[in-house]
């Protein structure tokens, strides 16, 4: 659009002009403050005022054992997820960085076309898999494994959960890897380093704001996760977004759901903003090389 | 990096189980969904289309599925062309407020979508908006805009600003120079972009499924109150149907990509 915006604009043509991109980015957040800051507010003011003004809302919950488990449940499944996903992404994407362009193409449709299909047909198909007469509960009965439970279970809900998040791990870790200079390894060989020592010392290191990146994303998006923990989980894996649902769409609470929506809104931004400080090293460094 | 044979045996043994556990589970919608009887068990028994017949012929799946393709049809071009004028106003800007409204322009990535679906819900409720198609496509617009906004910046950082310059010294308007040197180089973004938004309010469960009634369904909310409620077959045989479209899809864009490049090359 600065299509419109004269070639050499002189000094005073071109305060004229200064507000032109600000103008264009008006619609989009005439949008978002509608329909994204606008609700939020809401449930904030909510959470404070429903049903009188005053913090017994957060009071209820922060007071009920009850809530404090689920709190805890949401972080501890969230974590497990993260480790999972960085253990199966590392060595998926560095195999990605070492193999020739036909090979790095399947392993990256791979990762791509879980990514496109429906998450809702994805869940479902942990659904059929992991129920109690699914595939991989005939497969384990076969081997001498009767009556694992899988399905309404903790396990059910991380083996699902990550399954979903991994391309979000896979992707970032990919990026980083991709620009790791192997020469440097190359070096430390020479160097008399054994590989395992030089992978330790050299590569992993160099790896890390990958795995940063990866796993505050898939920490983040899990702790938010509502589908999967809703048809693969049962009471004892009750996540907070299932809990926040019940409260305002079965018991209409309003302030207690809007409370607990804006506990889980601040553990997300607590974490993003941890983690900026890390992602924003990263990037001055890509700028040094 | 050098390896023991041994060490590359593990490697490529742990990348295999992964990009098994990666796509194989999806898989299993394909034989379920030809299932004889009205159960998820596994192994399906014998061999029917009645599944896909009642996905065509019951209106509760198939308004839904129409439902969807409206919703997401006006989604992307609305995200599009919102993402677009934004992206090019953020490109525009001095640095410092572009980082700031671009952070701010990302939020709906990150807030969770529980928190999100209340909110909107409890403004919808006051709007009268619940089960609209204005509802429904102003919530996912919000949500998609996002992706068009990273796809089409990442396309204008690329892009050299100097042939515009060129353009409009050799005599070219404004306007032409926007749509025969801005619009064609930046046009693989705005298309990925386009994509991306039909994807994301065509697969978008979470609000939906706050902000939807008895009136206005969604597929993926078809899909989900299904699941809950009984073993119907016919929501893999949805899924076949899905998998199968995105697949194509993917595998077209890409061969299409391929041919583009063998060309220029």
């Amino acid at each position: 659009m600065s299509a419109l915006e004269p070639t050499t604009p002189s000094a005073p043509q071109r305060a004229r002009w200064a507000w032109r991109p600000y103008a264009l980015t008006l619609p989009a957040l005439l949008l978002l403050v509608t329909v994204i800051g606008y609700p939020l507010l809401t449930i904030v003011l909510r959470s404070l005022s429903e049903p009188q003004w005053g913090l017994q809302n957060y009071a209820w919950f922060f007071g009920a054992p009850v809530n404090l488990t689920v709190l805890q449940r949401t972080f501890t499944i969230s974590a497990w997820v993260t480790v999972v996903c960085v253990l199966c992404a590392y060595p998926y994407a560095y195999l990605m960085t070492a193999v020739g362009p036909r090979v790095r193409l399947i392993l990256v449709l791979c990762v791509l076309i879980p990514f496109w299909v429906s998450g809702v047909v994805r869940t479902l198909s942990w659904v059929i898999l992991l129920q109690d007469s699914g595939v991989i509960n005939s497969l384990l009965r076969s081997a001498g494994f009767d009556g694992v439970r899988l399905i309404r279970t903790q396990t059910g809900v991380v083996i699902g959960m990550a399954q979903v998040l991994l391309p979000f791990m896979i992707l970032p870790l990919y990026s980083v890897m991709k620009g790791i200079d192997l020469r440097l390894v190359q070096a430390a060989r020479s160097l008399g380093a054994r590989p395992s020592r030089a992978f330790f010392t050299v590569y992993l290191p160099l790896s890390l704001p990958g795995v940063y990146a990866g796993a505050i994303i898939v920490f983040i998006l899990a702790l938010g996760f509502y589908i999967t923990p809703a048809l693969l989980g049962g009471p004892r894996s009750t996540m907070l977004s299932t809990l926040v649902q019940t409260q305002v769409l079965s018991l209409l609470q309003w302030g207690r759901g809007g409370a607990m929506g804006v506990v889980l809104l601040v553990a997300t931004f607590v974490l993003l903003a941890l983690a900026a400080p890390v992602m924003r090293s990263r990037h001055r460094e890509a700028g040094r090389r | 990096m050098e390896m023991k044979p041994l060490t590359r045996l593990i490697l490529g043994l742990v990348c295999l189980l992964v990009a098994i556990w990666l796509v194989a589970p999806t898989l299993v919608v394909v034989p379920m969904s030809f299932n004889e009887n009205k159960s998820l068990a596994f192994p399906p028994q014998g061999f029917s289309w009645q599944w896909y017949q009642n996905f065509a012929t019951n209106p509760e799946w198939s308004t839904s599925f129409l439902n969807s393709l409206k919703v997401a049809s006006l989604v992307a071009v609305l995200a599009t062309v919102l993402g677009t004028l934004a992206a090019f106003g953020l490109d525009r800007m001095k640095a410092r407020p572009a980082n700031l409204l671009r952070m701010l322009m990302l939020t709906p990535m990150v807030v969770p979508g529980v928190v999100l679906a209340i909110g909107i819900y409890a403004v919808y409720l006051d709007a009268q908006l619940v089960g609209t198609l204005t509802g429904f496509v102003l919530a996912h617009t919000i949500l998609a805009l996002p992706f068009v906004l990273i796809a089409v910046s990442a396309n204008l950082e690329v892009f050299d600003r100097r042939l515009e310059t060129a353009a409009a010294s050799l005599g070219a308007g404004a306007l032409t120079t926007f749509r025969t040197v801005t619009l064609p180089l930046i046009l693989p973004g705005i298309l990925s972009g386009l994509l991306f938004a039909f994807a994301t309010s065509f697969d978008e469960i979470v609000v939906s499924l706050f902000i939807t009634n008895p009136y206005l369904k969604t597929l993926p909310v078809q899909i989900f109150s299904s699941i809950t409620r009984d073993a119907d077959p016919t929501v893999a045989a949805v899924g076949t149907i899905l998998l199968c479209a995105t697949t194509i899809l993917i595998g077209g864009g890409m061969l299409l990509l391929g041919r583009e490049r063998k060309g220029r090359l």
